[in-house]
């Protein structure tokens, strides 16, 4: 008997390459390309999904989980995770509804500090303490929603967004376009730019593919760590106020499992959970994606809206096992 | 900290108080919490009080064993609220065959997350955290599909026993996780399944060196977290009286692992503390009930609880030169 | 080329204590403008606490350390690349999954007027610079996808590129294939015409006498020797390198091993046949009879450890076949090889060898829990005599058989360890620097006891960096070059001054 393992020729690496640019492929584009498919099934099947008005509604359904979803991706470029930005999304809603009263700006400001500092926080305790992110960020969702009940009287206050500015913002809309959809869109482009084409958003690729590596090529590592967090936190936070401006009050049941949303969207639009990869069209089409399938089931009505966690779980599943599959070939392919 | 200690080295001192303070720190806060309260709350030692908190406490500890055992293979199970869901939405669908097939069913719904989880883990090679989180996803929307997200009573005598009825005065439950506490401690301490748990937890290399089949040890970890969390999820729905999937075992993943940090079991696997895990589930339910019996609100509770998870992770670390 | 009176980096006298051994001994090491300065010495001799030193990764515990005459202290490995010290490690120190041009330029991109980084630059001067290292492949394309010896390129371009006075290269080598290897030779002319300062570690000797000025030889933590590297012929460098003067060794004595073992049964217990793997081993082949060590000699690198882990079943096989009294491995993994009865002790005790969070008793008794267990569940009992049984004949020191093994001395951990694999009923020992980092005591007792199970019929097979104890322990030396067989040597030849021949012999 012998262990021949055979030796690799110029053919099976070619074959290699190829089959990995096919996984590549599917690990970036599939998103997209699915979301393309489940679109075409929904506008042949479904009259009602074939208006202008629900496509609005997709999209500003899709606004807050679009902005935590943003943070989330920074995050986890940087093999972090963060389980507190659905407290955080709740917490936003209820300081800005609280804080309308005394204006646009402070509708906007408070949460936004607030969610910030709590972010700030966290990023000082996984960059210092060097506690791992899912375990602090749990906690965070912990704290962040006790801090939330104190403020709402338990729960059981409801501020009401005081009519004005604030409230005119989260609901009017512009050529048919709610105004969020727009600052949205334009977050997305500066998230953009900051990951692509700045010295921090190199670090944060840096940082998730590899710790060490970049700590030896001199990048600051608690530094890029900690803004992160914060950024994550400010999203979070923007995403429940521009929430309550929407919905008109500071709502305190919603938000559970928006983490996971977040954190779905992310993982199915190709970002590695592990770190180090990752795009921000991606995220989009992971969101709109997550979006299309819920709108495509309340459409529908005949079956529970709870199918959306399904595919979304199933999808978790099969990306995260295609990209161990690329990172395998990847390995292979540079002996 | 007085140091009586003259003619030691401070350095001594802090060094053991490091070592002990993690693994006795939860015994000593739950004496001095039982004290306290025996101090201060009314009625705190009736019987009646005494139960409830013993119910309140059942499906954190049982979720919590499995945890316990996952994370002394230096994996954490994220998905065990969604299996609890899952569990207890599978049994007002199968108690029309009887008790029995119900519970069963439940297990089996665990059994089959629980090979997912551990193949992701040990086939594909995913981290536990990547692993388990698709399962979180996906396990509660299977478990809202199944009870057409709709929340089911249940009227089943015999099943609701489970959750009534009590033997010597302690309800069945408890018994239940009790017994189950006793085996995972036995497991751990005794079979030749727990000493390989612990070396693949400790150093994985070591253990596939030494012949330890670590991919077979991973996959039964998983599958035993999550036929315990399935297992809770039957207890808690006994207990109600009605299945609700979307509201069963919500965040008990974040209590579980509460309770095994602070009971000693360090995130960095190789140990299980079993004992020491059920001190850690009894101490923050029992913190969150003083809190309560005390005129502390809901939120207050909540963000102590978040503070005492980071000391508890902080002071259980491992210092490893990693 | 250009000589200026202040060295560029000088390092008097420096210490560096770690818990248990003293890494760095009072070393002195001179590095001038434009020489090629190869630092060598076998497994812990200290040159990679020399290295992590220079480059700020580890303070000193005494010792003065100046660059370009003026005293300094790095704080971290910013300050040292600060002050013009870059460092190419053995293990790639790039990100995979980001793209050549963007590791190329991690932390000094070139930006526009916006402030942003202007890709199209970056990606045009990263194809530029690539180009001068012989390297024409897409730099859009992720650093992983490359082959090793190209992402060490793409390292060296890195270190390179700022205006590095000092480039430390920690075996740059071990991964090129030949043709990058010139390219390699060819930068560093350049940078020795620039006046760069190189230091240069490698085993291969080959390498050392092409490109090197000046050697400096550490053994155990001290400078052994220092200088021009012409006025020093192979077999005097490898002797340094090895151990002590010949002289001496012939008194024997310093090693606790005992005669000749008379291998009774001619039928080999273990035979390799053709061991290949890519990059570390081609057709390495040797057979153990029962009662015989056979010794595995050669520098570090030259695929000894390799040897060790491609017969115990944990490195995969390109080729070869592995055979335990006769009969083949059919599958090559650490559980099959345990079942044929092959046990390895690993090089590294403590990431592959033993469970250091677990007891004494629980790490003997790991490997044989079934065989101590009744459906399941294990015996206390049986388990305490097993491990009684080996603690004693061991004499591992614990405090009691429940004692955490990383409480225990080096020496002790390493008897655990042994006494895990005795338990298990051998019939070959694979034993990877039994002694290396355990007290002068423990070390005696080690060998006196692979003596011992050596006379008792198991086949054993040694590597030691320690020259006398691998001449000492073994009947037959199986001497390795570039993970190939270069010689062997039986009976009187079985002695340091042949082995160094043998590792010193240019070419093969």
């Amino acid at each position: 008997m012998t262990l021949v393992a055979e030796p690799r020729t110029e053919k099976a690496e070619a074959a290699s390459l190829r089959t990995e640019r096919v996984v590549e492929l599917v690990q970036r584009q599939g998103a997209l390309a699915v979301l393309g498919i489940v679109l075409v099934v929904g506008l042949v099947a479904y009259d009602n999904f074939r208006s202008l008005d629900n496509a609005g509604t997709i999209l500003i359904s899709a606004a807050p989980a679009a902005l935590i979803a943003l943070g989330m991706t920074f995050v986890i470029i940087t093999g972090g995770i963060d389980l507190s930005v659905g407290s955080l999304y709740v917490l936003g809603g209820v300081l800005a509804a609280w804080a309308s009263q005394y204006g646009v700006a402070a509708a906007f400001a408070v949460p936004l500090a607030v969610c910030g500092l709590f972010g700030l926080v966290q990023g000082l305790v996984i960059a210092y303490a060097r506690l791992a992110p899912f375990i602090v960020t749990l906690a965070g969702l912990l704290g962040a929603r006790g801090l939330m009940l104190a403020l709402s009287g338990e729960g059981r206050t409801t501020y009401l967004v005081d009519p004005g500015a604030f409230k005119d913002f989260g609901q009017g809309s512009l050529l048919g376009v709610k105004y969020p959809v727009y600052l949205v869109v334009f977050l997305f482009a500066a998230g953009m730019v900051t990951l692509y084409r700045t010295r921090f958003g190199q670090s944060v690729y840096a940082i998730g593919g590899s710790e060490d590596a970049a700590r030896l090529m001199g990048v600051r590592i608690r530094a890029t760590q900690i803004r992160v967090y914060v950024l994550s936190g400010l999203l979070a936070g923007l995403a429940g106020a521009l929430n309550a401006a929407r919905l008109g009050s500071g709502v305190t049941v919603l938000g559970t499992g928006m983490e996971l949303d977040a954190i779905a969207a992310v993982v199915i639009g190709g970002t590695l959970l592990t770190g180090g990869a990752g795009t921000l069209g991606g995220t989009i089409a992971g969101v709109l994606l997550l979006q299309v399938i819920q709108n495509l089931i309340n459409q529908d009505g005949t079956v529970t809206s709870a199918w959306q966690t399904v595919i979304s779980g199933a999808f978790i599943a099969l990306v995260v096992v295609a990209q161990t599959y690329l990172a395998k070939l990847r390995r292979v392919a540079s002996g | 900290m007085t140091a009586p200690a003259v003619f030691k080295p401070r350095g001594v001192d802090t060094a053991t108080l490091r070592r002990l303070l993690p693994v006795y720190g939860v015994y000593v806060a739950l004496a001095l919490l039982v004290l306290f309260n025996i101090a201060w709350t009314d009625n705190f030692l009736a019987w009646n009080n005494l139960r409830i908190q013993l119910v309140q406490v059942t499906p954190v500890v049982i979720v919590a064993l499995g945890m316990a055992l996952v994370i002394g293979t230096e994996g954490i199970d994220l998905s065990v609220g969604s299996v609890m869901a899952l569990g207890a939405a599978l049994i007002p669908l199968y108690l029309g065959y009887g008790t029995v097939p119900a519970i069963l069913l439940a297990v089996v719904g665990g059994i089959v997350v629980g090979l997912v989880n551990g193949s992701l883990v040990a086939f594909v090679g995913l981290q536990p955290i990547v692993a388990t989180l698709a399962m979180l996803v996906a396990g509660r929307g299977v478990a809202l599909v199944l009870s057409d997200g709709k929340y089911k009573d249940i009227r089943a005598k015999d099943f609701l026993a489970i959750g009534t009825d009590a033997f010597l005065g302690v309800p069945y439950t408890v018994w239940i996780a009790a017994v189950l506490a006793a085996v995972v401690g036995f497991v751990v301490r005794r079979t030749v399944f727990g000493r390989r748990l612990l070396a693949v937890g400790d150093n994985r290399a070591a253990a596939q060196l030494a012949g330890v089949p670590v991919k077979r040890v991973l996959i039964t970890v998983y599958v035993i977290a999550a036929v315990l969390a399935a297992v809770a999820g039957v207890i808690q729905v006994s207990r109600i009286g009605s299945a609700d999937a979307s509201r069963i075992g919500l965040l008990i993943e974040l209590s579980a692992i509460t309770a095994v940090v602070v009971g000693g079991t360090p995130l960095t696997g190789g140990k299980v503390r079993v004992l020491g895990t059920v001190a850690g589930a009894f101490l923050m339910q029992l913190l969150t009930a003083t809190m309560i019996a005390n005129n502390l609100k809901d939120s207050t509770a909540q963000m102590v609880q978040a503070v005492i998870i980071l000391v508890a992770v902080y002071t259980a670390r491992e210092r490893r030169t990693r | 080329m250009s000589a200026p009176d202040a060295p560029l980096l000088e390092v008097a006298g420096v210490s560096k204590q770690f818990p248990g051994v003293r890494a760095l001994d009072d070393v002195s090491f001179t590095l001038r403008a434009g020489e090629v300065h190869a630092l060598v010495g076998e497994n812990g001799a200290g040159k990679s606490t020399l290295i992590k030193v220079l480059t700020g990764v580890y303070q000193p515990d005494g010792g003065d350390l100046r660059h370009l005459g003026r005293p300094v202290t790095f704080n971290g490995p910013l300050d040292a690349q600060a002050a013009g010290i870059s460092t190419i490690y053995q293990e790639v120190n790039l990100v995979p999954l980001m793209s050549v041009a963007r590791n190329l330029f991690l932390g000094r991109e070139p930006r526009n007027r916006l402030g942003l980084v202007d890709v199209g630059r970056m990606n045009r001067d990263a194809a530029e610079i690539l180009a001068g290292y012989g390297i024409t492949s897409d730099v859009r394309r992720p650093l992983g996808l490359m082959a090793l010896g190209a992402q060490q390129m793409v390292a060296l371009a890195r270190a390179v590129m700022v205006d590095a006075r000092v480039v430390v290269m920690d075996e740059p080598t071990s991964s090129l294939e030949p043709r990058e290897v010139e390219t390699l030779f060819g930068v560093i002319q350049r940078l020795h015409e620039r006046g760069v300062g190189i230091i240069y570690v490698s085993h291969r000797l080959d390498e050392l006498y092409r490109i090197c000025d000046r050697v400096t030889v550490l053994r155990d933590g001290r400078l052994v020797h220092t200088g021009l590297i012409k006025d020093l012929d192979r077999l005097q460098l490898v002797s340094h390198m090895l151990g002590r003067p010949m002289s001496e060794v012939r008194k024997a004595g310093f090693t606790s091993f005992g005669g000749e073992h008379s291998a009774a049964d001619s039928r080999p217990v273990l035979r390799a046949d053709g061991l290949s793997s890519r990059h570390k081993l081609t057709g390495v082949s040797f057979e153990v009879l029962p009662g015989e060590v056979v010794g595995l000699g050669g520098l570090l690198g030259a695929g000894r450890s390799e040897t060790i882990k491609a017969v115990a079943g944990a490195l995969p096989l390109d080729q070869g076949t592995v055979e335990v009294d006769g009969k083949a491995l059919r599958r090559p993994n650490p559980v099959a090889a345990l079942k044929a009865g092959i046990a390895v002790q690993p090089e590294d005790r403590k990431a592959e060898g033993i469970a250091l969070g677990l007891s004494v008793r629980e790490n003997i008794a790991l490997a044989v829990l079934p065989r101590l267990a009744t459906a399941g569940i294990v015996s206390e009992r049986r388990i305490d005599k097993i491990v009684e049984t080996f603690m004693q004949r061991l004499r591992i020191k614990a405090s009691s058989p429940h004692q955490r093994v990383g409480d225990l001395s080096g020496g002790n951990q390493q008897k655990v360890l042994l006494a895990r694999l005795l338990a298990t009923g051998p019939k070959v020992l694979l034993l990877d620097e039994p002694t290396r980092g355990i007290d002068v005591g423990a070390k005696a007792e080690v060998q006196a006891l692979i003596d011992e199970l050596a006379a008792e019929g198991l086949g054993v097979v040694l590597v030691s960096s320690d020259a006398e104890e691998l001449i000492e322990g073994s009947d037959r030396v199986v001497v390795l070059r570039d993970g190939a067989v270069a010689g062997m040597l039986r009976g009187d030849e079985v002695t340091t001054e042949h082995l160094m021949n043998v590792i010193a012999t240019a070419a093969s």
